[in-house]
């Protein structure tokens, strides 16, 4: 399955890139396990989610919890809690 | 059950708005109450000095979290426009950072619906403000008084 995923803000910062393309294996079905994945393949994914918490998803561009299913080509966004207005 | 096909307008942009066209635009037939918040940037946030903001956002789901939450109001409230505003970008202290205006045909719900609107769009609205001043840079931290704002919503009376 190949996902677009896009950081914001202080994660951004944190991850060095705004954007990427992944293809996850077939275990990773949600967007906690795709949390999860990222996180397992080390730097700088390990230390950003580590250092900025909380963080918030989106999926599609909706906010979105852990257990939202992912499909593919789908747009995931990950990034702290919103401070605009 | 109030109408929910109140008109609504949502505007993401670097640029500036001008309050009182925007005022002048809700002035119409049937309209008895039109009430606005315009946001503005500070310069002195939680004892740090401003002198620049940089406000990112999250083009795309912006302008459809914007929406949604428009719309929630306009279902809850029968009001007849909702126009949102929320500029992007560098801004400076003093700058104007949102516009929330809506019309109604009294004034009761305008005001909440107003309210209601900014409530949902401190908490719910992908933006992030850093601030730069010269003690340095930092990213902005989420307020819990901004989820408290919001959870007096949740009441079923408002």
């Amino acid at each position: 399955m190949e996902l677009t995923v896009l950081y914001f803000a202080r994660l951004r910062e944190a991850m060095g890139r705004a954007r990427e393309v992944v293809v996850v294996p077939a275990a990773v079905q949600t967007l906690g396990q795709l949390r999860a994945w990222l996180v397992g393949r080390g730097e700088p994914w390990a230390r950003a989610f580590a250092e900025v918490q909380p963080v918030r998803a989106a999926l599609d561009q909706a906010v979105a919890p852990d257990e939202a299913p992912l499909h593919e080509g789908a747009e995931i966004a990950f990034f702290p809690p919103v401070t605009g207005g | 059950m109030a109408d929910s096909r109140c008109a609504i307008e949502i505007r993401v942009q670097e640029a500036d708005f001008d309050p009182g066209a925007e005022l002048e635009a809700l002035r119409e037939a049937q309209t008895g109450a039109v009430v606005s918040f315009v946001g503005i940037a500070r310069d002195l946030s939680d004892g740090f000095d401003v002198e620049r903001i940089v406000l990112e956002h999250y083009p795309g789901m912006t302008e459809r979290a914007l929406q949604e939450i428009a719309e929630q109001a306009g279902r809850r409230w029968e009001v007849r426009r909702i126009c949102i505003i929320h500029r992007h970008g560098t801004l400076r202290p003093r700058d104007r950072i949102v516009w929330v205006g809506v019309s109604s045909t009294h004034r009761d719900p305008a005001f909440d619906a107003c309210r209601y609107v900014i409530d949902y769009l401190k908490t719910g609205a992908p933006f992030w403000k850093r601030e730069s001043g010269r003690a340095g840079t930092r990213w902005v931290d989420a307020k819990e008084s901004d989820d408290r704002a919001r959870e007096r919503w949740a009441a079923p009376d408002g």
